[in-house]
């Protein structure tokens, strides 16, 4: 399916980003924003628990696997636009970020937004995860048979 | 007659205080920080994370500082402190064949798709004790190659396209769960493996080893052992589509069992899984030992009275929580209890006493 056919991929994108980026990096380049837009906290950050399901055998039906933290908040903007933040671990600023980024992202802010934060962000996250993959990758087993016998 | 009694507040108190004066130790040296053990004791925090049913590293770490080293006592706080989380809702199920992979290997096929990566494993060390560690904690200069696209199928799905293996029965139903209704038996798969993930490292590593050893024996291969993280996604109401909530790191086993025919089924191989938050593999691998060997009915197999094979017993025995609160409770005071056992005692000793003394009288 192509991924440009959902209407929802970039939104999706960038809050999944949010999510999964550390809470000092968001922080870091929320400040670099230098943004104050005005908005009513339509949800204050609430911590929580979400049930982490995995699949019997990875392709069965589900089942529980544990919860994990998740942090959550709600904004509304001036403009009435809402955002929302869905992130893990239990920062409330980090929710709050999310939740006015994932606002902003909805309006002309947009590409401001993007370039301040959400590039740094997605730039990072690559790095780790190619960092990783890096050193995963020289772990990898090169097998060679041993020539047996005389000729 | 119950008998209230009281007096023990300030020998409790002081306890406490000695307590956290023993798990600070020496000031002399430098306070341990949550953010080290979180770095630096990854593994133990791993297991409070899975054994605690609850995947946030910085909480498993503050648990363990707390709980001076003892995994379980910091198990049982990660545990307490679970209940007291309200239920945003459960994920999606987690698609472990995305998972990027620090470590991938395969004890079935050599040449499987994606390659054998070994990942940061203590196998092959030679189990020598490290006196540079005591010295200075240097970090390793890590060797790095360029990362490979190839994708990491699971092995298992080879199998299953030539049908030479047990297909897993599928559906999208809300899976039972422990933690919010009581463990009934007979329990669902899902319910075992929920179990199985939570249970005692050691409880199932015991138990699967039985298995190996005889007690409902059905040789296992790891077609497949993997650890890395994969992307929790939920659906979330408000927005009306899911997202990513966040990326755990998991450890999977996937099992490939002795075959079993029967009459209306060729031969084929069975399976066992494991699932486990963190880098988990010996849990990992137990799980998937364990589960295989709570399917012999599924699969049409005998039971063999192992104790492996035993639901009741894996399920009621293997919580580590349950097992040390009721454990640890006979420690606590049974005065009253006992008082009555003395008595009952005294009188049988008096009553066979006097009948000793009556026989010999006559």
């Amino acid at each position: 399916m192509n991924m440009m056919s959902d209407p929802n991929a970039s939104r999706k994108s960038w809050l999944g980003l949010l999510a999964k980026s550390a809470a000092s990096d968001v922080a870091r380049h929320w400040a670099a924003l230098n943004m104050t837009p005005d908005h009513t906290v339509l949800r204050s950050p609430e911590i929580g628990g979400v049930m982490v399901r995995g699949r019997a055998g990875a392709v069965g039906a589900a089942f529980n696997l544990g919860e994990m933290t998740v942090t959550r908040a709600s904004v509304r903007l001036a403009d009435g636009t809402v955002g929302h933040g869905y992130v893990q671990g239990r920062e409330k600023d980090h929710a709050l970020h999310a939740a006015l980024v994932d606002a902003l992202m909805q309006t002309d802010a947009a590409e401001t937004v993007e370039a301040v934060v959400l590039t740094p962000l997605r730039d990072a996250m690559t790095a780790r995860k190619t960092g990783r993959a890096a050193k995963a990758a020289a772990t990898k087993v090169d097998f060679y048979t041993m020539v047996r016998g005389e000729d | 007659m119950y008998v209230a009694v009281k007096g023990g507040e300030r020998a409790i108190d002081n306890a406490h205080a000695w307590l956290a004066d023993e798990r600070r130790g020496d000031t002399a040296i430098p306070e341990l920080s949550v953010a080290q053990i979180r770095e630096q004791m990854a593994l133990a925090v791993n297991r409070v994370m899975a054994e605690g049913s609850l995947y946030d590293p910085d909480l498993a770490a503050l648990a363990i500082k707390q709980a001076r080293g003892d995994l379980i006592e910091a198990i049982f706080l990660i545990r307490a402190y679970r209940t007291t989380l309200p239920r945003f809702g459960g994920s999606n199920p987690i698609e472990t064949e995305d998972m990027a992979c620090d470590r991938r290997v395969s004890a079935t096929f050599k040449d499987a798709p994606g390659g054998q990566v070994l990942g940061p494993t203590f196998d092959y060390t030679h189990r020598l004790l490290d006196f540079k560690l005591a010295a200075d904690g240097e970090g390793a200069d890590v060797p790095t190659a360029a990362p490979s696209d190839a994708a990491t199928p699971h092995i298992m799905s080879f199998l299953d396209r030539e049908g030479l293996i047990q297909t897993e029965p599928t559906g999208d139903a809300v899976p039972d769960d422990l933690t919010r209704t009581p463990l009934e038996l007979p329990a669902s798969r899902a319910l075992r493996l929920q179990s199985l993930t939570r249970g005692d490292e050691g409880f199932l590593l015991g138990m699967a080893y039985s298995t190996q050893r005889g007690y409902a024996r059905n040789h296992a291969f790891v077609a497949e052992l993997r650890i890395g993280t994969v992307a929790v996604e939920m659906e979330i109401p408000e927005l009306g589509f899911a997202i990513e909530i966040g990326e755990i790191t998991v450890t999977e086993c996937e099992t490939v069992n002795q075959f079993q025919g029967s009459k209306t089924q060729p031969p084929q191989f069975t399976r066992g899984y494991g699932l486990v938050f963190g880098m988990t593999e010996r849990k990992a691998i137990s799980m998937a030992l364990v589960d295989r060997a709570l399917r012999w009915k599924e699969l049409g197999e005998d039971n063999l009275g192992a104790p492996a094979q035993d639901e009741e017993f894996v399920l009621y025995h293997g919580d580590n929580i349950q097992a040390t609160g009721f454990l640890e409770h006979i420690k606590l005071p049974h005065y009253v209890d006992f008082q009555s056992e003395l008595e009952l005692i005294r009188k049988l000793r008096r009553e066979a006493h006097d009948n000793i003394s009556r026989e010999a009288a006559e």
